[in-house]
């Protein structure tokens, strides 16, 4: 029953989330250009270096701000516009950092002390959740502005899927430490607060760590914590933006043991942080067709007029089976745990999909009404 | 142009890297069942809770400590906060100093918020476990340690870590702590680097730059590029073609089975292709592990792999 369209219907954000290597960027790609191919104007937003994808879109590369596919390109791929628009653009998180810590400065003198910090400029991309809070904050940034009726977020290829859920929190967190600032200054407050403990302290992580890298860490801790405010502020808009009922997550996963279990996982975190689950996409499903009576070597053998290479097709076939019965069964439990049945399989495609006209094919089977349709334009391929 | 490298399983550490959803892990496992085999202590570590060692030796005991998981090869699962622990416990040798310090929030604080630290104590750790003396109380040396490091996002972040926070500080203990690491990570006679692909697009595009990144931001020579889960080549193209022209007329199952072959035929050929351009396009010598057409790799379909390894 579901399709990508109805899951969508009247949604301003789709986040697509999954762990690495299950073809996140490409599906995010493809609903995108399935939406405006049904007349939204859509931008999506990757945090993936994807130059051919970039190639294929028709833009010479992907920058930190939204550029227009041709809509010539559509044209080409036998594609419908009829009124739509995508547009894309790729994440530069460190860039994005930089106009966040702009925007929230209280002052000119602060702004440059944190963008000339050393820790700042070589490690704030290190730094815990920082790549998925600036892929929120520029998402946030871009549906306030309003301009596009959907936007498609490709969530960055975490270790873990969830980070950036927790990433405003966390990075809040973070500069809140004002213990850490406290005890950075240890003839000022600090030591009223903290009195001799802080200075015995500051004694033993000097020890530790090196008083030249401590003094950088406190400027850099000093420098962000007037930028609280600012940053809580926001943090709670994104959480909103998120949470609230025209944001769609859509897990995105591949249909083996592992990745099954993490997006099991990922859904239960889902429904913990109160986000509103959408659906699930099940991409490189093998299909075998198993309604059809299963036909022997030696028929294939006839078949072709070569028994010898009617028993390798064979073979093979079995091979492939036994693949289709593991993504199945896979799919299947994935479906029963999630409770939901808007699970949309996606074949494994003979060829790999890297413009256009491929994800169009794509969009044959995310676009599909129901499962009996894509299995039948599977079966027809 | 690059000297005759000793081979993978004669250094002492060797990270297994690549972009998520490649089989690393996987490799990472053959790599050490390999080296266990040929008779050296060895230990497999994963970084970061993966759970995936436990999966695959069937055991939940795998953690912060060394586990013993077969003949001559141990596992651990190295967690930053246990490994900041240690290296704090290593560093300061009087006890009242570290029960204060471990109490304190400040430091749960510091340790929690420092952009890297945590990379730089696994990396540590990972670095005690393949040193002659171990630092740790009665803890054996190692013949070889086996990495499945973190998925590379983009670029090089966790093996960068010792450089960057030797750059950063200027003097004192982290200083001298990165540059110790960083040496070693960087010297080819003891450490080696692999990286996990799959023959597609923009796999093969990553694992080039990931190539290129290392040596230009690290200072790291790849040792080896894996290939993973490339499709047999089990039908010649003229077979195909008469499979093509068998397909309309065939119908129900034999119409699946024939398309069944010429998929097989199609991925084979795309990813001859993709390999290919990897070879190409990267420095360090391919070697190439075939598809399993497996449901699920465990211990019995991983130790298949293991002839494959170009050892």
């Amino acid at each position: 029953m579901s399709s990508v369209a109805e899951l969508l219907a009247d949604k301003e954000i789709c986040v697509c989330a999954g762990s690495g290597g299950v073809g996140k960027t490409t599906t995010a790609a493809a609903i995108a250009a399935g939406m405006a191919a049904r007349g939204k104007r859509v931008a999506v937003l990757t945090i993936d270096p994807a130059k051919r994808l970039a190639d294929s879109l028709g833009l010479p590369e992907l920058g930190n701000t939204e550029r227009q596919v041709d809509p010539a390109l559509f044209a080409d791929a036998g594609i419908e516009a009829n009124g739509g628009e995508l547009w894309a653009m790729m994440l530069d998180s460190k860039q994005t950092f930089d106009e966040v810590v702009r925007e929230h400065a209280p002052d000119a003198e602060t702004r440059e002390r944190i963008l000339n910090n050393r820790i700042y400029q070589q490690l704030s991309s290190a730094l815990a959740g920082s790549q998925e809070y600036m892929a929120m904050e520029k998402l946030y940034e871009i549906h306030a502005e309003g301009r596009y009726d959907l936007l498609v977020l490709d969530t960055p290829p975490s270790r873990n899927a969830l980070d950036f859920l927790d990433a405003p929190s966390r990075l809040l967190q973070f500069i809140e430490g004002r213990a850490l600032q406290m005890f950075m200054k240890p003839t000022g407050f600090g030591m009223r607060v903290f009195g001799r403990g802080a200075s015995v302290m500051f004694s033993i992580l000097r020890r530790i760590t090196g008083v030249d890298l401590l003094e950088d860490l406190a400027e850099f801790f000093q420098a962000f914590s007037g930028m609280v405010g600012g940053f809580r502020e926001r943090a709670r808009k994104v959480n909103d933006l998120l949470s609230n009922d025209r944001t769609s997550f859509m897990l995105v996963c591949a249909p083996q043991g592992a990745p099954i279990r993490e997006a099991v996982y990922f859904h239960r975190k889902l429904k913990q942080a109160g986000m509103p689950f959408g659906g699930v996409i099940v991409n490189r499903v093998e299909y075998g067709d198993e309604r059809e009576e299963r036909s022997s070597a030696a028929e294939l053998g006839d078949l072709l007029g070569d028994s010898e290479l009617g028993a390798r097709v064979s073979a093979n076939y079995e091979d492939f089976l036994a693949l289709a019965a593991r993504d199945r069964d896979n799919i299947a439990r994935l479906g029963h745990r999630l409770g939901t049945d808007a699970v949309i399989e996606v074949p494994y495609l003979d060829h790999d999909v890297h413009d256009l006209a491929g994800l169009a094919e794509v969009n044959r089977y995310l676009f599909a009404d129901s499962a009996s349709e894509r299995a039948a334009i599977a079966a027809a391929v | 142009m690059a000297r005759p490298a000793r081979g993978l399983l004669d250094k002492r550490l060797v990270f297994v890297t690549g972009k998520g959803g490649v089989g690393k892990s996987t490799v990472a496992i053959a790599l050490a069942l390999a080296a266990a085999r040929a008779g050296k202590r060895t230990i497999l570590c994963e970084v970061a809770a993966q759970e995936h060692l436990s999966e695959v030796f069937e055991t939940n005991e795998i953690g912060f400590h060394e586990v013993e998981v077969g003949d001559n090869l141990w596992a651990i699962s190295i967690d930053p906060e246990d490994s900041m622990r240690e290296y704090v416990l290593l560093q300061l040798k009087v006890k009242p100093m570290r029960d204060l310090l471990f109490k304190s929030r400040i430091f749960t604080y510091l340790a929690a918020a420092t952009p890297g630290l945590k990379e730089l104590v696994t990396i540590g750790k990972i670095w005690e476990l393949a040193l002659d003396e171990r630092k740790s109380a009665d803890a054996q040396p190692y013949d070889l340690v086996i990495v499945d490091a973190p998925a590379t996002g983009h670029g090089v972040g966790f093996l960068q870590t010792p450089r960057t926070f030797a750059e950063v500080a200027k003097v004192g203990p982290i200083r001298q702590q990165a540059e110790v690491l960083d040496a070693f990570i960087r010297d080819p006679e003891r450490t080696g680097v692999a990286i996990v692909a799959l023959p597609e697009e923009m796999p093969v595009n990553e694992t080039a730059s990931l190539e290129r990144d290392l040596a230009g931001q690290v200072g790291l020579t790849v040792d080896r590029i894996y290939c993973n889960g490339l499709y047999p080549e089990r039908f010649a193209d003229d077979e195909i073609e008469r499979v093509e022209a068998t397909l309309p007329e065939a119908g129900g199952g034999a119409r699946a089975a024939l398309r069944a072959a010429r998929t097989e035929h199609r991925r084979a050929h795309d990813q001859r292709l993709q390999l290919a351009r990897l070879e190409e396009n990267c420095e360090a010598p391919v070697s190439s592990l075939p598809f399993l057409f497996e449901p699920e790799l465990e211990l019995e379909e991983i130790e298949m792999l293991i002839e494959e390894l170009a050892l």
